[in-house]
């Protein structure tokens, strides 16, 4: 199984390696999408977790028992098409492939699932025709 | 030799019988017609372009409260405008920014609201907030005003592109080891991207590239609207170098453009924002091209494949004017997504909107295949050589040997 989530890290756990042991001990795919520390220490990633489901579950269980908060991904991009002109200019800055260009209409397309939230194309998009939701 | 007058060809608009193709399906049709023929059949070749084009504005008469003001400083939504002109007359230009707008101080700024947006505002329909104040004066003794305007309010509303339609322009990379926010976009270091702004094959001026039959007086598509080339735009650089095909691979001609702001749409001006650079409007922009003569036809034909442009690094060269090229490109292969830089493959993104521009090449060919827009000549020639322009005699020389496509 795989997901998307975000994990929040109280200012006291937020030096400790977490992921080593979600990929070690637990056998999981971690793929990082968006990592922050904020000036209070707090520390807030996204990730997307993938393996077996009782790795899948264990690995959340020991985040969990050591302070880490896990919530589902809710926040989702959005891609508002009557602002969109078609231009292209986002296509080069978004890292997953979720906006494409298709080179016969020339139109732009956005991919939902492909999207992983990292909020690049909000202000990359001269019309502002991506929106961040939650 | 097929030769053919635009007052023959607008009296074939105006019998419903011309033949209208767009710059892009006029392409297939040389391919397998040839010159000649297509030049026999086909009379008018519609074009158009959708990008950001900063050097827009328009320019507002405000219309006279009473008592009389003569307005020193305005602003439209908090977006000054020049009042260096007549009383309750105002130029508010597409780049300009809220005094209030932290600008680039928190690097790299956001722009979310400027002049190109205020345009966007008023041909929405929306309301926007004047705020004017003056010095007073005997005849104009009001010193502030502060209403809200809607543009079918306003006795006249112009909207004058000093410098509109680039022919070609820049493909900009960034050979630096930091992200360049500049007005060709977001710029990722060691050449991540490579951004690019003209709709190419359909590009106005690409298919009249040697300004044969667009110059002052040409009736054009401008923000949805009607308007009309003016002069020629600044910039203007028809001494850029040339392929074989007369079609320049550097930044070369530009046109100023005007237009009665009171017909136009948002879908085709557009209030847009560039990270870390600033606030511009996207404008919609379409030239119709009488079908003169065969030769006409062998410029307007030109495709993707056929015009380059100069690829140009935006960390050194561009901004310290040192005019280095580091390679050339092809249109067809900017289109395809990605191109090569000197071995290297670069993912490659439009600004401007090739399907937009589509639709506006298409829109147009409609409103002359209705019979509703006719063809005009140009008052004179546009400069091709040198800055200097044949304007002062006023002559139209569509036989001038030097504006032929005859090496193509």
């Amino acid at each position: 199984m795989k997901e998307k989530m975000v994990l929040y890290f109280p200012p006291t756990v937020t030096e400790q390696p977490f992921i080593y042991h979600l990929i070690k001990d637990f056998n999981l795919l971690i793929n990082i999408l968006k990592a922050d520390i904020n000036p209070r220490m707090e520390g807030r990633l996204v990730v997307e977790i993938g393996g077996e489901k009782a790795d899948f579950a264990a690995g959340l269980d020991f985040l969990q028992g050591r302070g880490v908060k896990v919530f589902p991904l809710e926040q989702e991009i959005i891609w508002v098409e009557e602002r969109c002109t078609h231009c292209g200019a986002c296509t080069v800055i978004c890292p997953a492939g979720a906006l494409h260009l298709d080179r016969i209409t020339m139109q732009i397309s956005f991919s939902g699932d492909k999207c992983v939230v990292c909020e690049h194309c909000i202000k990359a998009c001269p019309s502002r025709a991506m929106e961040a939701r939650f | 030799m097929v030769k053919k007058t635009i007052e023959e060809i607008n009296a074939k608009i105006k019998a419903g019988k011309a033949v209208v193709v767009t710059a892009e399906e006029l392409i297939p049709m040389v391919k397998e017609q040839g010159i000649k023929e297509t030049a026999r059949n086909v009379d008018v070749v519609t074009t158009g372009t959708f990008g950001p084009m900063c050097s827009s504005g328009a320019f507002f008469n405000l219309g006279h409260p009473k008592p009389r003001i003569k307005m020193a400083k305005v602003l439209l939504n908090g977006v000054e405008a020049y009042t260096g002109v007549a009383a309750v007359d105002v130029y508010l230009g597409a780049t300009q920014i809220p005094e209030t707008d932290p600008a680039n101080k928190n690097f790299p700024g956001e722009f979310n609201y400027g002049g190109g947006h205020v345009l966007e505002d008023l041909v929405k329909g929306k309301e926007v907030l004047l705020e004017a104040t003056a010095y007073g004066t005997d005849c104009y003794p009001r010193k502030k005003l502060e209403k809200m305007i809607r543009l079918d309010e306003l006795p006249q509303a112009i909207l004058f592109n000093p410098r509109n339609a680039y022919q070609n322009y820049n493909v900009a990379v960034n050979l630096s080891d930091r992200t360049l926010y500049t007005y060709m976009g977001i710029l990722k270091p060691n050449m991540g991207n490579a951004n690019y702004s003209t709709s190419g094959q359909l590009s106005p001026l690409f298919n009249d590239p040697y300004y044969r039959v667009t110059g002052p007086g040409t009736k054009i598509f401008l923000g949805g609207g009607v308007g009309f080339v003016s002069w020629y735009g600044t910039q203007h650089n028809p001494g850029a170098p040339r392929d074989a095909h007369g079609v320049p691979t550097a930044p070369a001609g530009t046109l100023a453009v005007i237009g009665d702001l009171k017909q136009m749409s948002p879908r085709w001006l557009r209030g847009v924002s560039y990270l870390g650079y600033g606030v511009s409007l996207m404008v919609g922009l379409g030239v119709p091209i009488p079908v003169i003569d065969e030769d006409m036809i062998r410029c307007a034909a030109v495709s993707d494949g056929e015009i380059f442009a100069s690829v140009v690094d935006y960390s050194e060269s561009y901004p310290q004017g040192l005019g280095e090229v580091l390679t050339t490109v092809s249109y067809a292969e900017l289109r395809s997504g990605e191109i090569n830089v000197n071995g290297k493959k670069v993912p490659a993104a439009p600004l401007s909107s090739y399907y937009r521009a589509r639709q506006i090449a298409q829109i147009l060919k409609e409103w002359v295949m209705d019979g509703k827009f006719l063809l005009t000549t140009p008052v004179f020639n546009i400069p091709l050589a040198g800055g200097i322009s044949d304007y002062q005699g006023l002559v139209f020389s569509d036989a001038d040997p030097a504006r032929g496509c005859h090496n193509a």
